[in-house]
């Protein structure tokens, strides 16, 4: 009984936690999702699925993030494995920690600045006119999925590579030199033993990089200037804005619901593949 | 008794056609010469072993045979092939791993089958199936096939090592410690399985170890290295009777040293002289001039301890005694030469008695059974 409780008593702080800033503002959300607007904005008590109905005119935000996170999540990877490989892998040991700073670097100057310095680096004056002064033409950069993607994946990168290099790092490379002795050359182990074993850095990766992007609304609205809108956006636009607290819940209702069923799917899919055990494939 | 070296000992491998070769093979990291020079035949089919403390180069040599090291200068023949800068993966040698390095997201069967599945063209499945099989039962694990890696204990993850390396019949199968991390009884039983293996495959095997035990039991023959060098290579009766200097007596089995000068040589005898002024006479093993610094080798199961004097046995003082089933290890001291360990067999003891740490007694040796050693 003496254990019991103590272990209760342990877990009340985070359970607090829990039940009063996660779960009761997400039952407000949901109750409010069923409610209507009142005309000075704000939140009428009633039961209607009007709110949800309405949902088709925030499409495009929708559409944005369920394409853009995906696909930027991806493109972080792609960009993140090989930097990561090498950090891990081929790096002179002596410089790897210094390399692994310059990685993380970015995270102490806020995002807000970063965001700040794409919009002078892809604005008219930046890299569209070196394009223009090495003779191809006019090109516009800001404002169109093309930055917002850059912002993205550039802001995300590090989530990116600090799982995948652990995973790499972690690797016993022994395993290497047994896929070479049983014949395997260099790209066949890389596929048959990195790969696989390093694909628990990977999941982890993709996952904070793109339950993160879901979220995402800072970099569309200054990089993607009101053009490139994600349900972020939606939702800060429905709420701070218009007001209109019943539509913005259902929106935020659905954007769980959408995570909630990918993520899932997700972490499935990286169950069977592979055959990762599960105290690893996840974080 | 000759006096010289079997020809083993010069790193010929007799009548066996050679498998691998090292020619001048010299291996450098920065300012440490890990191979120096080796030149060194394997005979095909034998069990060589590669003995020496870490860092003496054994690994090296393993590992340029393996492919993961290409020598700074020198070459490495595999078959008869010049295989110097060929890389790994098209060497036919295979090579057990001292922590397995078994891949942890396969099945036992799918380690096993890693190496033929590499072959192109694709080896056919069943043919796979039944040689994996086949593997499984070689190393008595029948069955196992479709468990995980991590389901299975130490031992059973030393076989499936085993199996995944002999499935491919290699020319050369290289063991690099294998047995250095099981617990003592499974690693005797191990060594009795690899020399059975050995010899119904006919596969040559070449063991990396620092264990002399291991070496002396498995061994057709024997390295023993220092710095990069073979220091003697032999038979393990051979080293073990006929060391060519102190650090080759040292290394193969137990023995006990007397230093000094040598005083007198003839044909194959020899006499020592201590600082003490001690003179024993001896074989002489190695190459020694008069006046040299030398040791006198006296393996412990050739002293004699006796309650009474007799001519030519040295008065001693029992300092310990440790009872070790079948012999009896004494630690004795004598005033002018140190500390001297003498092994009595069982029946000896019946016979003689035992002694009490303390108790005074008297060692003696026939000069036949001692070796005047160079020291280095």
């Amino acid at each position: 009984m003496q254990r019991r409780l103590s272990t209760w008593l342990l877990l009340a702080p985070a359970g607090l936690w829990f039940a009063v800033m996660l779960v009761l503002p997400l039952c407000f959300v949901v109750v409010f999702s069923f409610g209507e607007r009142e005309a000075a904005g704000g939140y009428v008590p009633a039961f209607t699925l009007a709110q949800y109905a309405n949902l088709p005119s925030r499409g495009t935000a929708f559409l944005n993030t369920l394409t853009l996170a995906p696909f930027g999540t991806v493109l972080a990877l792609l960009i993140a494995y090989p930097l990561a490989y090498f950090l891990a892998m081929r790096a002179d040991p002596k410089w790897r920690t210094l390399l692994l700073i310059l990685v993380i670097v970015p995270f102490w100057t806020s995002i807000l600045i970063r965001s700040y310095a794409w919009i002078f680096i892809l604005g008219g004056q930046g890299l569209p006119a070196v394009i223009a002064w090495l003779g191809f033409g006019s090109v516009r950069l800001i404002n169109t999925p093309f930055a917002v993607m850059t912002g993205i994946v550039y802001g995300y990168l590090p989530l990116m590579v600090l799982p995948v290099y652990v995973s790499l790092e972690r690797l016993d490379k022994r395993l290497l030199e047994a896929a070479a002795d049983l014949g395997a050359p260099p790209l066949r182990s890389f596929l048959q033993v990195t790969l696989p074993l390093s694909l628990p850095g990977v999941a982890t990766g993709c996952m904070l990089v793109f339950i993160l992007l879901m979220g995402e609304f800072l970099i569309p609205a200054m990089l993607g200037g009101g053009k490139v809108f994600f349900i972020g956006n939606a939702l800060v636009d429905l709420f701070l804005q218009s007001r209109n607290w019943a539509f913005g819940a259902a929106v935020a209702v659905t954007l769980v619901l959408i995570m909630l069923v990918t993520v899932s799917l997700y972490m499935w899919l990286m169950r069977r593949m592979g055959g990762v055990r599960d105290d690893v494939a996840l974080m | 008794m000759q006096s010289q070296i079997d020809p083993g000992a010069q790193g010929q491998t007799g009548d066996r056609p050679l498998i691998a070769e090292f020619r001048a093979a010299t291996k450098r990291y920065g300012a440490v010469l890990a191979a120096d020079a080796l030149s060194f035949g394997i005979g095909k089919g034998e069990f060589l072993s590669f003995l020496g403390p870490s860092g003496c180069g054994k690994t090296t040599a393993l590992r340029m045979l393996a492919g993961f090291e290409v020598p700074t200068s020198g070459d490495v023949f595999l078959d008869g092939e010049r295989v110097t800068d060929v890389p790994a993966y098209r060497r036919p040698v295979n090579m057990v791993f001292q922590h397995y390095a078994l891949f942890p997201h396969m099945t036992v069967a799918q380690n096993i089958a890693y190496g033929l599945m590499q072959r192109r063209p694709r080896p056919d499945r069943a043919e796979v199936a039944r040689k994996v099989d086949r593997a499984l039962d070689m190393v008595r694990l029948s069955g196992f096939g479709p468990r995980r890696i991590w389901e299975m204990s130490g031992g059973q993850q030393q076989r499936v090592a085993l199996a995944r390396a002999i499935v491919n019949e290699p020319k050369v199968l290289l063991l690099d410690e294998p047995l250095a991390a099981l617990d003592r009884k499974l690693r005797r039983e191990m060594q009795i399985e690899l020399q059975t293996l050995q010899r119904q495959l006919g596969i040559t095997f070449v063991l990396v170890t620092h264990d002399q035990e291991e070496a002396l039991s498995m061994s057709d023959r024997i390295c023993i290295m220092r710095s990069g060098r073979i220091v003697q290579a032999g038979s393990p009766l051979a080293l073990y009777d006929q060391p060519i200097n102190r650090y080759v007596a040292d290394f193969v089995g137990k023995s006990n040293f007397i230093d000094g000068v040598v005083s007198a040589l003839s044909g194959e005898g020899g006499q020592i002289e201590t600082a003490s002024g001690y003179r024993f006479e001896g074989r002489v093993s190695g190459v020694l001039a008069p006046g040299a610094k030398a040791s006198l080798s006296i393996r412990p199961e050739q002293i004699d301890l006796a309650n009474s004097a007799h001519p030519g046995a040295e008065p001693v003082t029992v300092i310990n005694r440790i009872f070790l089933g079948e012999h009896t290890e004494y630690l004795v001291r004598h005033a002018a030469l140190g500390d001297l360990l003498v092994l009595v067999a069982r029946q000896a003891e019946a016979a003689a008695g035992s002694f009490a740490p303390g108790a005074a007694a008297f060692v003696a040796w026939k000069p036949e059974t001692a070796l005047i050693l160079p020291q280095d």
